[in-house]
């Protein structure tokens, strides 16, 4: 156990384990220490300076976040002369800082703008020192404002180290530095998977993500198209939080009832094809276990991941499964079955997805994504942009009335809500593949050992099978690239065996995606999980299989799962790409 | 051993090597050769002499005379008049300072002892003036604590700058378990006007690796590292030389001297970055990565590179060891004044009349070290001031010509002892041109981790360069002294608190210079 | 194409500022490039992105092709009091190029560097690993003319 120590914060006597920082030791006495480049999910870079403190035994000022606290330390949080210090840094920081608040996308969530205003912080004390750098705007997904960072740091220990991408680096030196890829090339000739975790950690809106908003606007207004609408499982969990509401609260009904407000032709539910993969990649899985195909079969619903995948571990794109993401399945949908149904012209329907993600917006604009004939998806609004739409429209979000999806391709069960949470696709699968092996539905759906916000999660299930007898299904899940890494690696080499693999690209899943709240910590995202967890349990049907959606669909459409016309529509293919700009190889796996 | 009746010490270092020293060496062989001189003359390649901008230079020992810008031409004529007539060419002879650096019988030499004396290419030469002595003493006669107790009781203190005292930094580590410690040579000598450790690993690689191995044995390390900036090809080259040599004599390697103890030392480079001279961006860099600084603690002396325990010491602290070891405690701290003890090796350049190297007793005073040791004020030019201590020093006007050089006496004119660098100005320099040219520095190798020194850098370069162009405040004075003050209490590192002195010390001392600028 | 090199050192990211270097110096325009890079990435193990950080970090290393000859001219303050500024304007108007440029026919790149610790013969620059002290316009322009005749 490890040792306890004692420190006074401010004359307050705490007692803290050994090793803990004076910032958290502060914490412990209810101290404030302000902080800038600091973020509680993120290993300290100490670049700001801004929580120094003073000793009362000691002459000297010391960082808090990254100074471990000693036995006996006295500790002064605020003082004249640091008040003065802290606020020199501000004036500093933004003597460098493109000060252009009411145009930043993180107005009024920005760390710096707050910081700035509670300090009094007069910005014209010191000279601009500010070097103008034009904007990175080539990427599908992320924009790039070097003239805003502050050069804190978080946003390399998330691509370095969360993510182990490698995609953002430092160049240059000194005043020159400049966080940036390499040889300054932007992100689009970057290994970037598009993932957005830095633009959420990102403090003062030099990273966001790239907008499809003003497009979205456009399409509704225009009277001849026809703008069909999915949102993501992780966006109901999200927008309560946002809009002065309990925040564990998962707001379908309303969130529904705005995306009609707003103009929306057809508002349907990712919810329904997130049920529809589980009955394609369910089925891939008990084909690949029943005639010796490869396995393990690894899920393709994140295009962080398969990006990921194609760039570190192209060898591994024979495992991954051929389902297209539940994204862009509804998107080939939409311009096939829904528009044969409805009569409608594919070239005048807009289909809008909202997603908590930023990669959506890469993976949309994939040259293989047109298998309607048309770019399947046409605009990705990510969790931020929807909610500034929200705004915009001057929708007061917490008092409307709860409406319903469109009929067609609005029905979910409790399996698809799951998605938006890490196991919940692994969870998801094993209600159907239990189902179809076994013959009966699972006693307990609930499947904890794959839930939970640990990096990497085992379980070994026993399935009785009616044809093979009894099995034991070795699965994994993991979130966070440096988590799928890490299985990656072992099962390269050997070390472990797998049956099924989930990989979510964020930490905590699409609940933690990069489209998601500025600011969104680890635990925010465990919440929103438990949000939909919580959801899957009230409602009436929670396994893909009982969707009567995706059953009729199947019925009137696509035959049945992985049947031919399934195969040409939902699946796809992978390609190898280049670990110095992400560049396309080769095609590695073929469709059939 | 031949015994040579005269012996030439020809300096073999950047400069003359430049000047073709490898050259004229051939032909002064030749010369001997013809005249049959070579069985009395021996030839001596050594380190530098300590003396500079005068071409190439050799002194004829025992005569003690320096003959100085001799070209090939002049070859024929020291020969035959000197060496064979014994009559000394004249008009190349150098007017020497009162007392010099190359004065060799001069006893307060420590770490520069054998530098200009040996060859430095040679082991037989070091060990033949009782090198490697102390380090057989060490490791047979000593345990490791003892070892460290001696180097506490010597007060010997670090020379690369900040001055912590060595045994008590060995006195970490040596108790640490750990499956491998390790001892990293600080070589990134880059604080401007200092070149002694330069000088000292071209003129006396074997004193540095005599130090590092019982450095080693105290602390128990088995791996030591010298980790040299890249622009340092000779030194590279020399040490290289030298490891490989000792080596081979068993001195540094497996079961060394029948003892067990193995030690392995290699080189590394930087590749130009000042801040690496940071003990902690110095083994982000032997690691391969960029010299940025790391959060302390934990210290290196207890998780340094690759996590393992690692001491890190300046070669000029580490060139002390050897004779600590060999002469005792009591003999270095006898040495300077209390809590200061030991010599210091100077660099005096600027506008005086001998630019170059010394090494004198701590506490000597800035007025000896510039009139005695750099020869005085070139071209009777009256002193003005006087950067004390590197680029990281202070600005001392003539006020403080007195004061005494050593860790403690310099405390108290807030100024330090630094690198040793003594950056002399005469009436002509301005103040403000000086002080650009600092912050200048700082600015380009701030390496850009910690917003403070980043933005704080930029800061200062654009108000001084206002000033200097003219376009300067009064007020801008105080927002120079406010934004240093500002960095010495939050930059990550020593670099972005290195400002305040210089700056501080410019406008004290000097403020008609700066307001000259703002008319 | 750089075996050589890769065959001296283990795979090891410690070896990579030593790699640089000797990529470096073979290349006849003293630079390392992309390809380089991406085969010191392939070699060591380590992310092509980290090693532009590392090689943008050190001031010894280009990313940028430069000159036969790079003519470091050291601009800290020993060198500075002793007319470092004089000796820079004499090489842009020599050589016709301002800093961090390369002369038209490819033989000079002028740079300005820290202190290169040869002090005692200030104003102080280097061409490739040569150290030049004691500058002055004459000495400039012998040094110069002397490399354009072995061209």
């Amino acid at each position: 156990m490890t040792k306890l120590i004692k420190v006074s914060i401010d004359g307050l006597e705490v007692e803290v384990p050994d090793g803990t920082t004076i910032l958290d030791a502060a914490k412990k006495a209810k101290k404030y220490i302000p902080t800038l480049c600091y973020h509680p999910d993120l290993k300290p870079t100490a670049n700001c300076g801004l929580c120094v403190v003073e000793f009362e035994n000691m002459d000297a000022t010391k960082r808090a976040c990254s100074t471990p606290a000693w036995e006996g330390m006295k500790v002064i949080t605020n003082s004249n002369k640091l008040r003065k210090l802290r606020k020199s840094l501000l004036e500093l920081i933004l003597s460098n800082h493109d000060v252009a608040c009411p145009t930043c996308d993180q107005n009024n969530k920005c760390e710096l703008q707050d910081l700035a205003n509670l300090f009094n912080v007069d910005d014209s004390i010191f000279p601009k020192i500010l070097k103008k750098r034009p904007l990175d705007l080539d990427s599908f997904s992320i924009v790039r404002d070097s003239n805003k960072c502050i050069s804190c740091g978080r946003c390399l220990i998330v691509c370095q180290e969360i993510q182990t991408v490698y995609a953002l680096t430092e160049g240059g030196r000194g005043f020159d530095k400049v966080i940036t890829t390499s040889f300054d090339k932007g992100m689009y000739d970057s290994p970037c998977v598009n993932c957005g975790q830095c633009t959420v950690y990102c403090p003062v809106g030099a990273l966001r993500e790239k907008n499809h908003k003003d497009f979205v606007w456009e399409a509704l207004l225009d009277k001849s198209k026809y703008v069909v609408v999915q949102e993501a499982p992780a966006i109901r969990a999200t927008l309560g939080e946002e809009f002065g509401m309990n925040p564990e609260e998962v707001t379908v009904g309303k969130m529904y009832a705005a995306l009609h407000k707003l103009g929306f032709d057809r508002v349907f539910d990712t919810n329904f094809s997130a049920d529809l993969t589980i009955m394609e990649e369910g089925t891939e899985l008990i084909t690949r276990i029943a005639t010796g195909g490869t396995l393990p079969l690894i899920t393709s619903c994140c295009p962080g991941w398969v990006s990921f995948m194609e760039t570190y571990f192209p060898k591994r794109a024979e495992n991954t499964s051929t389902c297209k993401s539940p994204q862009q399945m509804f998107g080939t949908l939409v311009k096939t079955y829904f528009a044969e149904k409805e009569k409608i012209d594919p070239a005048n329907i807009v289909s809008v997805s909202i997603m908590p993600c930023t990669a959506k917006k890469f993976e949309l604009a994939r040259p293989e994504m047109k298998d309607s004939g048309y770019q399947d998806v046409d605009y990705v609004l990510t969790t931020r942009e929807f909610i500034k739409m929200i705004k915009e429209a001057g929708i007061d979000f917490a008092t409307l009335d709860e409406q319903k999806a469109d009929n067609l391709m609005g029905a979910y069960t409790g399996a698809g809500t799951i998605f938006g949470a890490t196991g919940g696709v692994m969870e998801a699968a094993i209600r159907t593949a239990y189902f179809v092996l076994v013959g009966k539905e699972l006693d307990d759906l609930d499947i904890k050992a794959v839930r939970g916000m640990t990096g990497i999660k085992e379980a070994t299930l026993t399935i009785p099978t009616k044809d093979f007898g009894e099995i034991k299904l070795n699965v994994v899940v993991a979130h966070g690239l440096s988590n799928a890494r890490q299985v990656m690696e072992w099962v390269e080499s050997g070390e472990k065996d797998y049956h099924f693999i989930e990989i979510m690209a964020c930490p905590g899943g699409c609940v933690g995606g990069g489209g998601q709240p500025y600011g969104s910590s680890i635990a925010d995202r465990a919440r929103r999980g438990i949000s939909l967890y919580k959801e899957d349990k009230d409602l009436p049907k929670r396994c893909s299989h009982q969707n009567p959606d995706v059953n009729k669909c199947y019925e009137d459409f696509l035959g049945k799962p992985n049947s031919e016309k399934a195969h040409k529509l939902l699946h796809t293919n992978y390609f190898e790409r280049s670990k110095l700009n992400g560049e396309i190889i080769r095609e590695i796996t073929h469709k059939h | 051993m031949k015994y040579f009746r005269t012996h030439i010490l020809i300096s073999v270092d950047e400069s003359t090597i430049r000047a073709g020293v490898k050259n004229f060496i051939a032909s002064l062989r030749n010369h001997l050769d013809k005249y049959s001189l070579t069985d009395e003359i021996g030839i001596l390649e050594t380190g530098s002499i300590g003396f500079f901008g005068k071409g190439l230079c050799f002194v004829v020992y025992p005569e003690n005379i320096i003959y100085a810008n001799v070209t090939n031409e002049d070859l024929n004529e020291i020969v035959t008049e000197h060496f064979l007539k014994g009559r000394p060419v004249k008009r190349l002879i150098v007017e020497k300072p009162e007392r010099t650096q190359y004065d060799f019988n001069y006893k307060k030499r420590i770490v520069l002892e054998n530098s200009g004396i040996i060859n430095p290419e040679d082991i037989e030469e070091y060990i033949g003036v009782g090198g490697y002595e102390a380090w057989e003493k060490a490791l047979l006669e000593m345990k490791s604590d003892d070892i460290i107790e001696v180097v506490k009781e010597s007060g010997l203190r670090g020379r690369g700058g900040a001055g912590f005292p060595t045994g008590l930094k060995w006195s970490f580590t040596a108790p640490i378990k750990a499956k491998q410690k390790l001892v990293v040579i600080n070589a990134d000598e880059g604080e401007p006007g200092t070149f002694k450790d330069r000088l000292i690993m071209e003129g006396d690689p074997h004193k540095l690796i005599e130090g590092i191995a019982i450095a080693c044995y105290a602390v128990g390390a088995t791996k030591a590292y010298i980790y040299i900036r890249g622009e340092y090809k000779l030194c590279i080259e020399r040490l290289r030389k030298a490891i490989a040599q000792a080596n081979e004599y068993g001195i540094i390697g497996k079961d060394i001297f029948g003892s067990k103890f193995c030690l392995e030392i290699d080189i590394k480079v930087g590749a130009g970055a000042y801040v690496c001279g940071e003990e902690t961006a110095l083994i982000e860099s032997m690691e391969g990565n960029r010299g940025t600084p790391r959060s302390k603690p934990p210290f290196p002396g207890v998780k340094g590179a690759w996590q393992l325990p690692t001491v890190v010491n300046n070669v000029e602290t580490i060139a002390n060891i050897p004779s600590i070891i060999k002469n005792g405690a009591d003999w270095y701290s006898a040495i300077g004044p209390y809590k200061s003890t030991g010599t210091k090796v100077y660099t005096v350049l600027g506008d005086v009349k001998m630019p170059g190297l010394t090494e004198v007793e701590m506490g000597t005073t800035l007025r000896t070290i510039i009139n005695e040791y750099g020869g005085g004020m070139k071209d009777g030019k009256k002193f003005k001031a006087a950067l004390v201590g590197g680029a990281a020093g202070v600005f001392l006007s003539d006020e403080l010509i007195n004061v005494n050089m050593d860790y403690e006496s310099l405390k108290n004119y807030s100024a330090v002892l630094g690198s040793g660098a003594i950056l002399v100005m005469n009436d002509d320099a301005d103040i403000v041109d000086m002080l650009w040219s600092v912050i200048r520095f700082f600015r380009h190798e701030s390496c850009g981790k910690c917003s403070p020194c980043t933005n704080g850098n930029e800061l200062l370069f654009k108000l001084i360069n206002d000033i200097r162009n003219g376009k300067g405040k009064e007020e801008d004075l105080n927002k120079l002294i406010q934004v240093s003050e500002v960095m010495v209490d939050t930059c990550f590192c020593a670099l972005g608190q290195s400002l305040l002195m210089p700056i501080k010390s410019a406008i004290d001392n000097f403020k008609d210079d700066f307001l000259k600028r703002m008319n | 194409m750089y075996e050589k090199i890769f065959e001296k050192y283990s795979p090891k990211k410690d070896n990579l500022i030593y790699i640089l270097h000797d990529i470096q110096d073979q290349h006849p325009q003293h630079y390392i490039s992309e390809d380089a890079v991406s085969e010191v990435s392939e070699y060591l193990r380590i992310p092509f992105s980290h090693i532009y950080g590392v090689l943008t970090f050190y001031t010894m290393y280009s990313t940028k092709p430069r000159g036969k000859n790079v003519i470091r001219l050291c601009e800290s303050p020993p060198c500075f009091l002793k007319g470092s500024e004089n000796v820079l304007r004499k090489l842009k108007k020599t050589l016709d190029v301002k800093i961090n440029q390369t002369t038209k026919d490819g033989l000079f790149t002028l740079e300005l560097c820290a202190c290169l610790g040869v002090c005692g013969n200030a104003p102080v620059m280097m061409i490739n690993d040569d150290v030049y002290g004691n500058l002055n316009d004459e000495k400039i322009d012998k040094i110069i003319n002397k490399i354009r005749g072995e061209k």
